[in-house]
């Protein structure tokens, strides 16, 4: 009885601190698209000009 | 009762020199922390600044936890000849193999942590920036935060906690197995590609982790070789018989705060359970190996692994599962031992973290490491129509973890924020205050000239007599702000510090 009250109580903080951190409402989608396009064209810029000479290049030794 | 945690973080970095032929990775690195220890050298001693260097006389990296050593395991090599410096914010700033590591100072709780491990990787800015102002034309040094070149090759970010030495390794080996398979769905970097042995690169497109294809065994010695998901290293660098340190191997270096902050905080949120005894014996992985590997590969968070005894859970609900367990925990004990509010702040981010991995995983876009990759990956092949074996993919996930503020992806990212900027640039400069690493730190600000070398658990000072005076500092409690801040304030010469110690000890 206690237990499930306190998960009850638990899943409406969990409501109520999610809306403060990540709003999972379609704003937040949205923003995430408009945001995700100004990132994508200005990756368009700034990425590696010859991506498979980069990444054939990057070779590391082992570490640890 | 729980022991007082410390927690401490060490980071290979990736390096590459270009515009030359032939370059030296041991070199590089070399040149790129000369370049920010003479950056960072005092202007009032001159261009001769002492530097203090690394103290090797208590190093056993080959003594493992469990009092023996295998047959045929390979201990770490220890290379006192290559450039190992001790900072002033109490860090250690090294060339290990053919990498730059850093290793944090030691701190109390796990936003600490997160500070001093951010101001890392922006002392590793400031380094790649000092050592291209040096280059001549045409050559750069480019440092990255990962973990894997994606041939095969890996380099570690470890953690480090502070453990009783009373506590039984097994239930230890037990535990943390579990959380450290099951916490990949957090606190994983992501990765384009598999570099699993008898596996082809693209039969995965994309995983959480960057470290989960390099490991072949659930419990050893070994770092280089067959890795062991639970690291015997038995270096506590601390009083032995009061402390272990449980070296943590099978972790990933994050870029998102919150990856980093619920690693180490959900990690020394279970230490502290395992050493009360406050976990049953129901969460046990059946094959750890393979289940670190399967997680890892899992996007759809739903992939059942098979537990001891036969049945099956996700690696979701094992960690809420730990999550009910730690609140448990944190309302009979207390959090005091275990970080205090920054514990409590760890379980709102965890839970709120396993909300969303649960509902919609794409709302930590900027939260988690793996999420925010995958979606720039995702969204940049729909948009330009790539196949997933494209290079300008592979190409994205190695600049993601570009530390060059012009180039790097994961900088473009309007990412959670859990400490300020004012606060890392103060953890650049100075020590954390509640441990040991105060001691280290102020004494190499306040007399770098007497500092000769120094190591984590002690110090040797050359005061101008005939004898260096060695400082041993073997509790990792003691040597705090509280402790000795008034008294270093108020001796002026390094001798006065040492004799009024000696007297506080008598």
């Amino acid at each position: 009885m206690a237990e499930s009250e306190q998960k009850k109580r638990k899943t409406s903080e969990i409501d109520k601190s999610e809306s403060e951190l990540i709003d999972p409402t379609s704003t937040r989608s949205e923003e995430l698209s408009s945001e995700l396009d100004e990132l994508l064209d200005e990756i368009d810029e700034v990425l590696e000009e010859n991506a498979e000479e980069f990444v054939k290049n990057y070779v590391q030794k082992g570490g640890e | 009762m729980a022991l007082q945690r410390i927690y401490g973080t060490e980071t290979e970095y990736g390096i590459i020199h270009r515009g030359v032929k032939d370059s030296n990775p041991i070199s590089a690195s070399s040149f790129l922390i000369n370049a920010y220890l003479s950056k960072t050298a005092d202007p009032g001693i001159g261009p001769n600044s002492p530097r203090v260097g690394w103290d090797f006389i208590d190093e056993t990296p080959g003594t493992d936890i469990r009092g023996f050593s295998p047959m045929g395991s390979l201990p770490p090599e220890i290379e006192p000849n290559l450039v190992n410096a001790v900072l002033a914010n109490g860090s250690r700033y090294y060339v290990d193999h053919a990498h730059p590591e850093l290793s944090t100072p030691e701190c109390l709780d796990p936003l600490s942590l997160l500070r001093w491990d951010r101001a890392g990787d922006e002392i590793l800015i400031k380094s790649m920036s000092a050592a291209n102002e040096a280059l001549p034309d045409g050559e750069e040094l480019i440092i990255y935060k990962n973990n894997s070149d994606g041939k095969g090759n890996s380099y570690g970010c470890h953690e480090n906690y502070l453990i009783s030495r009373d506590t039984p390794f097994g239930r230890i080996v037990q535990h943390a197995t579990t959380h450290f398979v099951t916490r990949q769905i957090f606190t994983g970097a992501g990765k384009v590609g598999s570099e699993a042995v008898g596996e082809k690169r693209m039969e995965i497109p994309f995983q959480l982790t960057q470290r989960a294809d390099f490991f072949e065994e659930e419990v050893g010695l070994e770092t280089t070789l067959k890795r062991p998901i639970i690291n015997t290293r038995d270096e506590p660098h601390a009083d032995p018989l009061k402390y272990r340190r449980l070296h943590v191997i099978v972790g990933d270096a994050n870029l998102c705060e919150v990856s980093t902050f619920l690693k180490l905080g959900t990690t020394g949120l279970l230490m502290a359970m395992i050493e009360d005894d406050f976990l049953d014996n129901q969460l046990k992985i059946a094959n750890p190996v393979h289940a670190l590997q399967q997680v890892s590969r899992d996007m759809s968070l739903k992939t059942p692994i098979l537990m001891e005894g036969g049945k099956t859970a996700t690696a979701l609900s094992i960690q809420w599962e730990l999550f009910e367990r730690s609140n448990n925990y944190l309302n009979k004990f207390g959090s005091e031992n275990v970080g205090g509010e920054s514990v409590l702040k760890v379980m709102d981010y965890w839970e709120k973290v396993l909300s969303a991995l649960s509902s919609n995983p794409e709302q930590l876009f900027g939260f988690l490491d793996w999420v925010t990759k995958k979606k720039i990956i995702d969204s940049y092949a729909d948009r330009h129509d790539l196949n997933v074996d494209d290079y300008k993919l592979a190409a994205l996930d190695l600049q993601y973890h570009d530390l060059r503020p012009e180039t790097s992806l994961f900088l473009r990212v309007a990412t959670e924020k859990i400490v300020s900027t004012e606060e890392v640039e103060l953890a650049i400069e100075n020590p954390p205050e509640g441990t040991r690493a105060f001691f280290r730190g102020r004494c190499l600000q306040k007399w770098p000239e007497n500092v000769l070398v120094a190591n984590w658990d002690s110090i040797v000072f050359d005061t101008g007599d005939q004898n260096l005076r060695r400082v041993p500092m073997m509790e990792p409690l003691k040597g705090t702000s509280e402790h000795v801040g008034d008294l270093i304030d108020s001796c002026e010469t390094v001798i006065e510090l040492i004799e009024s110690i000696s007297e506080t000890i008598q």
